[in-house]
């Protein structure tokens, strides 16, 4: 009885919205007239024919190798940091750094888009510091070759702190004799973090992959809707955007739902195989 | 870097300030940011033409007026305090007795279910959010057939709902997760004393699993407060309620045609202080329940 509630909304709310993306993607479907017509696998044709679908997909490789990349080793090289040295003020940097975390995309959207600003930007009145004040301003949002980095940028701000508490919990649980041994051995510290920290959470490591693939794809799609919309010419599609814009704004739906379909597809198989490839003996401690 | 020449400096001082200051660069590089927008919430809008790094001229208030009725962020606020307050307590009753039972009861079909909310962790919101639509879309059409207008569709308490919705698979895992690890000699006591199976549950393991309660209700204040995708989606009507979020997105569009800068910094501020607050007062909680839950986001 006390389990109904909430398998109700669980159902009407969560499973049956999902059955429908597959059961949409199906039909030929627009705006809010009822007509739609079963076409099988014709949206899934179209869609590796679609330019634009192929520049999302480019566009959310890119970011999540990049963003992945760098989050990741930061995170990790500021974890080690602070679990491992003694540091004044290991408290405030950890609070610190976890600040993005709780801001609301939406605010974090709006600080880099002042800070990017191409006029009157953070960034730009510093560069002017170093290349004379009358310098042509660089358009980090305005550039097409250039905007796909400025996110990748706004998102590890964003998602460092995060992994990096999660890493750092990990790391607290590697017991502190194996350190004491490898000091009297005299192994070094760059030593030490190769072979005792990187293997001891290595399994931590596999999952935050997963973790990374996944929240690029979704956070991707958060700030490319409140900071660039996409823009400029699509320089900024991705996945979920593209999606929303077929789906929401362009009211094809059936067409909208089988990107959403591609997606998932995407998103697990390459979590799959990220998995599979980096798959090692789990060390015992 | 200058310290490198310096010969009185060792090997591992040398690392040391290394180390503080690549700390604390990546520390300014938040802070600054987040400070910057408190400045320039007081600023005047011909400031915003000059550099960005001068400091206010002067306490400018008129921006959060202007912001709290003419930009509607007032109204906006009342409808995210209302609508993070309706999903939070309908998550809470909804999700608790379900947490509760799911990890205590074996009956038959437990495992199933248990299983379909594991599987509705890896469930989006950003994938379903148009089905969702399209679903309240349909219903307000079919009602709308019996005379009742607008049921679904801008309508913060439906926003709310979906809200509690969907954060439940994430809400019941954790509290789950918590119930399973509460003794179960506590319960047969309160059997044995004649407790209804009701009873012992609100009585004797709620009060208990307080600690998961207070993280789930953290957890979930602040991804209903900061979201905005659903909320964007669901609330169409450009005359229609919305939250702070939206509002304040609208306002970031409008922001280059009518250059609102103060106030558009003024609303940013209304939306960040509550998170920041809170999360000065709790972050230590905030971090810990991270790393019990492991899954966000």
């Amino acid at each position: 009885m006390c389990v109904l509630p909430a398998v109700l909304l669980f159902f009407v709310f969560m499973i049956l919205p999902t059955f429908n993306i597959f059961r949409m993607s199906l039909y030929k479907w627009g705006g809010f007239s009822s007509n739609r017509t079963f076409v099988g696998f014709e949206n899934f044709t179209k869609l590796f024919r679609d330019m634009k679908f192929l520049q999302s997909v480019e566009n959310t490789l890119l970011l999540i190798v990049v963003v992945s990349v760098i989050t990741m080793s930061l995170a990790i090289i500021f974890a080690a940091i602070l679990s491992r040295e003694k540091i004044k003020g290991q408290n405030f940097f950890r609070v610190v750094f976890y600040i993005p975390n709780i801001l609301s995309i939406v605010i974090i959207s709006a600080i880099f888009s002042a800070i990017y600003d191409a006029n009157n930007g953070m960034l730009n009145s510093i560069l002017a510091l170093f290349k004379g004040a009358d310098a042509e301003p660089v358009y980090w949002l305005g550039d097409q070759s250039i905007v796909i980095y400025s996110l990748a940028g706004a998102m590890i701000w964003q998602a460092i702190g995060y992994y990096m508490v999660m890493y750092m919990a990990s790391m607290a649980s590697i017991p502190e004799s194996l350190y004491e041994s490898a000091n009297l051995e005299g192994a070094s510290r760059i030593h030490q973090f190769f072979h005792i920290t990187l293997p001891l959470i290595w399994t931590n490591l596999r999952t935050t992959l997963t973790f990374f693939i996944i929240s690029t794809i979704n956070m991707s799609f958060m700030f490319v809707k409140a900071m660039t919309s996409g823009g400029p010419d699509g320089s900024t599609e991705v996945f979920l955007s593209y999606m929303y814009k077929q789906a929401y704004t362009n009211s094809s739906y059936g067409y909208g739902m089988a990107i959403g379909v591609v997606v998932f597809a995407f998103s697990f198989a390459l979590s799959a195989i990220i998995n599979a490839i980096t798959k090692r003996d789990v060390l015992e401690y | 870097m200058k310290e490198k020449r310096k010969p009185r400096f060792t090997g591992e001082q040398l690392y040391h300030i290394f180390i503080y200051v690549v700390l604390a660069i990546l520390a300014i590089s938040i802070l600054i940011p987040v400070a910057w927008v408190f400045m320039a919430s007081i600023k005047q809008n011909v400031e915003f033409y000059g550099s960005p790094w001068a400091l206010p001229m002067g306490v400018y208030w008129q921006n959060f007026v202007d912001a709290w009725t003419t930009a509607r962020m007032g109204e906006f606020m009342l409808n995210s305090v209302l609508t993070t307050a309706i999903a939070l307590a309908l998550l809470l009753v909804v999700a608790l007795p379900a947490a509760y039972v799911l990890s205590r009861f074996r009956f038959r079909g437990v495992k199933l279910l248990n299983t379909l909310f594991m599987g509705g962790l890896f469930i989006n919101v950003n994938y379903i959010v148009v089905p969702i639509f399209l679903m309240f879309v349909d219903a307000d059409k079919a009602l709308r057939g019996i005379g009742i207008d607008g049921l679904f569709l801008n309508n913060i308490v439906m926003l709310a709902v979906v809200y509690a919705a969907t954060a439940l698979p994430f809400t019941i895992y954790l509290l789950s997760g918590y119930f399973a690890t509460l003794p179960k000699a506590y319960e047969e006591a309160a059997y044995i004393d004649g407790a209804s199976y009701t009873r012992t549950m609100v009585k004797v393991i709620f009060p208990m699993a307080k600690p998961s309660i207070v993280t789930v209700i953290l957890f979930n204040f602040l991804s209903f407060w900061n979201e905005y995708i659903i909320a964007m989606t669901l609330l169409t009507d450009p005359k229609g309620p919305k939250t702070l979020p939206v509002g304040l997105m609208n306002l970031m569009k409008a922001q280059n045609a009518a250059a609102q800068y103060g106030q558009m910094y003024a609303g940013l501020v209304l939306v960040m202080l509550p998170t920041l607050i809170l999360y000065i007062c709790v972050q230590k909680k905030l971090t810990q329940g991270m790393t019990l839950g492991g899954l966000k986001g």
